[in-house]
């Protein structure tokens, strides 16, 4: 399903049955599982950092299964499951099939697992030259050739977007989904953000380059707010169009190569970034 | 459109019409003390400032707080403030935000509602506004506030929030000694000089190296403040120079919209010119947002972990986003031509059926704070030109 950035719009919340029998196919208190895959946990560190709301979230919710919180295991079935990272192994091929089929509802949270992450940076180039440059022996490595999103793998119902996820969505995607209503996260551009903070545009008042105009919002404009441009962390927007930003960018000076490795960061696999990137080849 | 005679707009003639004090000359000296005695009458003053790189409506405590010596070079997704006459109070004109922020808020909580034993309830919050004095209300955002007015005060309907905000607002226009590239508020009728909807106008005038400031009453309420400033009477020549300055604004504007566009644009909803603007628009809603007319808005309800709680918020939107046109099924405006075509003919013509004017001021921020620098007056003579070629 992929809610974001698969169909453009954002609207599936995965649940189909707002009401119907009322409680979403959930538990009374419902078990949350916290699933790692390729990744650097930071995505996991923001349910962490919700600090004060975690203990309400934990009076909600029974945390089964959150390594980086707790070695106490809960055996499945889940009821959601928020998983972090990509599929870069055959092993983890295997294991997320085996948490889907163990989990009533499943949410990726974070770019490595909606989008392959900083690792799908591989994906344009051969995996043998990279493992034999970095490991002294690369016969130990067992990879994939390309690192890809968790969607490419098993049906999601949920993606939130982020390097990292931004806690607050997290807790409105949990809310929703434990309260049967739709989660409240835009897809529109990062632009939106700004101005409704009334955050000056630094390409238009400085000559920064910013993804802004083509990345989802999210992050509470982080970046522009301090005099930088948008790194695209969140990922491409709804219906974006990054070759008018592209084609702009080379008029304002900037190289091909730079237009390519803009656009090939933490979301360098997603769809539209992937393929903007490869037209300045 | 809603009177509003004898509270904020005493329109201009009136108070043209009732003798003393309608204007005099003043100095820097006579800013500092307009601000003090807008102060002294309770309210709070609102004008230019320099942050981040731009003029931006901030807090006047002093005279002293106003940027002095700026100008700015616009064009199309261009903006820069630069050193300019380091004598001159008004050389800039305007920024990215428009005055719309302090009347209608990006984010406004509507209410908040709490589960009870039986059933809910519902609590509508207070609207804490301010007294507000905007200081430096340009001509096109005194037409744009005009505009506003008509939207949320004009019709069948009052928005409440909006009229709680506006009602006490006294304003402070300055005239525009000069325009930058993206200005075409002449071409729209609604500048570079204000025609009345202030209290008080002023115009920068430099005669002799010496900047003064031109000041005229439009409102009863402004003659009491106008007559305690420090000040000398204005002569002929003063009032010369101001209309001089106003005109040579005027004609330096090297932008202006097409004429009868809002008939050009309703013959050519189906040009293939839109699909030319889809390819270049991002559909990234920033000429919206900074739109001093553009007053769309979209509800968000969010409720407590528990579901005890909920509450609304109604925050600025855009027809740019999908979710805008979303109906049952899907958006109905996938693409940015659709969506670039509903915002221009909106603007430039339907306006028109639905409010008896155009929503567009002729500021140009929609020009300068595209991303991509696309022009709407541009668009339109591309329209123009293409039925010539038909």
């Amino acid at each position: 399903m992929g809610a974001n950035g698969k169909n453009g719009n954002g609207r599936s919340n995965g649940n189909g049955n707002g009401h119907g029998n009322g409680k979403n196919g959930l538990s009374e208190r419902p078990k949350l599982a916290v699933w790692k895959f390729s990744s650097c946990d930071g995505c996991q560190l923001s349910l962490l950092d919700c600090e004060d709301e975690l203990l309400a979230v934990a009076e909600k919710v029974e945390i089964a299964y959150f390594l980086e919180a707790t070695r106490a295991q809960v055996k499945g079935p889940y009821d959601i499951s928020l998983v972090e990272g990509s599929i870069s192994t055959p092993e983890d091929g295997k294991r997320i099939r085996k948490i889907r089929r163990q989990s009533k509802v499943l949410i990726t949270i974070g770019a490595c697992a909606t989008a392959g992450g900083i690792q799908a940076l591989r994906n344009f180039g051969r995996l043998y030259d990279y493992i034999t440059a970095v490991y002294a022996r690369p016969d130990y490595i067992d990879a994939l050739a390309s690192s890809t999103p968790i969607s490419e793998h098993v049906p999601v119902d949920f993606e939130l977007r982020g390097c990292p996820i931004n806690k607050h969505q997290l807790l409105e995607v949990l809310n929703a989904f434990l309260n049967h209503r739709r989660p409240n996260i835009p897809t529109y551009s990062q632009c939106v953000e700004c101005k409704r903070h009334g955050t000056v545009c630094v390409m238009v008042a400085k000559g920064t380059p910013c993804l802004g105009p083509v990345t989802q919002a999210g992050c509470g404009n982080l970046c522009p707010s301090c005099d930088r441009g948008c790194y695209g962390c969140f990922g491409p927007k709804e219906t974006p169009n990054t070759s008018s930003l592209a084609t702009w960018f080379g008029w304002q000076g900037m190289s091909q190569r730079d237009i390519r490795h803009v656009f090939r960061s933490f979301n360098a696999g997603a769809e539209a970034f992937r393929r903007e990137s490869e037209s300045h080849e | 459109m809603v009177s509003r005679k004898g509270k904020t707009n005493g329109d201009a003639a009136a108070a043209a019409g009732a003798g003393t004090m309608e204007r005099a000359v003043i100095d820097r000296d006579g800013l500092d003390a307009l601000i003090a005695a807008l102060q002294d009458d309770g309210y709070q003053v609102t004008g230019p400032a320099v942050r981040d790189g731009a003029i931006v409506p901030g807090r006047l405590a002093t005279g002293a707080d106003l940027p002095m010596g700026w100008t700015d070079s616009q064009s199309g997704g261009h903006y820069r403030l630069e050193q300019g006459d380091p004598d001159r109070m008004f050389d800039y004109v305007v920024g990215p935000q428009s005055w719309k922020a302090s009347l209608y808020p990006a984010e406004q909580l509507l209410f908040t509602a709490r589960r009870g034993e039986h059933g809910f309830t519902v609590d509508e919050p207070r609207i804490d506004a301010p007294r507000l004095a905007f200081f430096g209300v340009r001509p096109c955002d005194l037409a744009a506030i005009r505009t506003l007015d008509t939207v949320f005060e004009g019709g069948p309907f009052t928005d409440t929030r909006y009229q709680v905000r506006r009602e006490g607002v006294f304003i402070v226009a300055v005239n525009c000694a000069r325009s930058a590239d993206t200005c075409f508020c002449a071409s729209m009728g609604t500048g570079p000089k204000a025609a009345g909807g202030y209290d008080l106008a002023l115009t920068e005038i430099t005669a002799e190296g010496r900047t003064r400031f031109l000041i005229e009453a439009g409102s009863e309420r402004a003659r009491p403040i106008l007559a305690n400033l420090p000040q000398q009477p204005a002569g002929a020549k003063d009032v010369e120079a101001a209309e001089t300055a106003v005109a040579k604004a005027a004609k330096a504007q090297t932008r202006a919209m097409v004429p009868e566009v809002e008939a050009l644009l309703k013959r050519n909803l189906e040009s293939p010119h839109w699909d030319q603007v889809g390819k270049r628009c991002l559909n990234c809603s920033n000429c919206t947002l900074v739109c001093p007319t553009c007053f769309c808005s979209t509800v968000e309800d969010r409720t407590s972990l528990d579901g005890h709680e909920a509450e609304r918020r109604r925050r600025w939107d855009s027809c740019f986003t999908m979710d805008f046109s979303y109906v049952h099924g899907g958006s109905i405006r996938r693409e940015s031509s659709s969506r670039y075509r509903q915002w221009m003919t909106h603007k430039l013509a339907t306006w028109h059926d639905q409010f008896g004017m155009s929503g567009c001021v002729g500021c140009g921020r929609c020009i300068a704070w595209c991303p991509v620098g696309i022009d709407i007056t541009e668009e339109a003579r591309a329209i123009a030109d293409s039925e010539g070629r038909k």
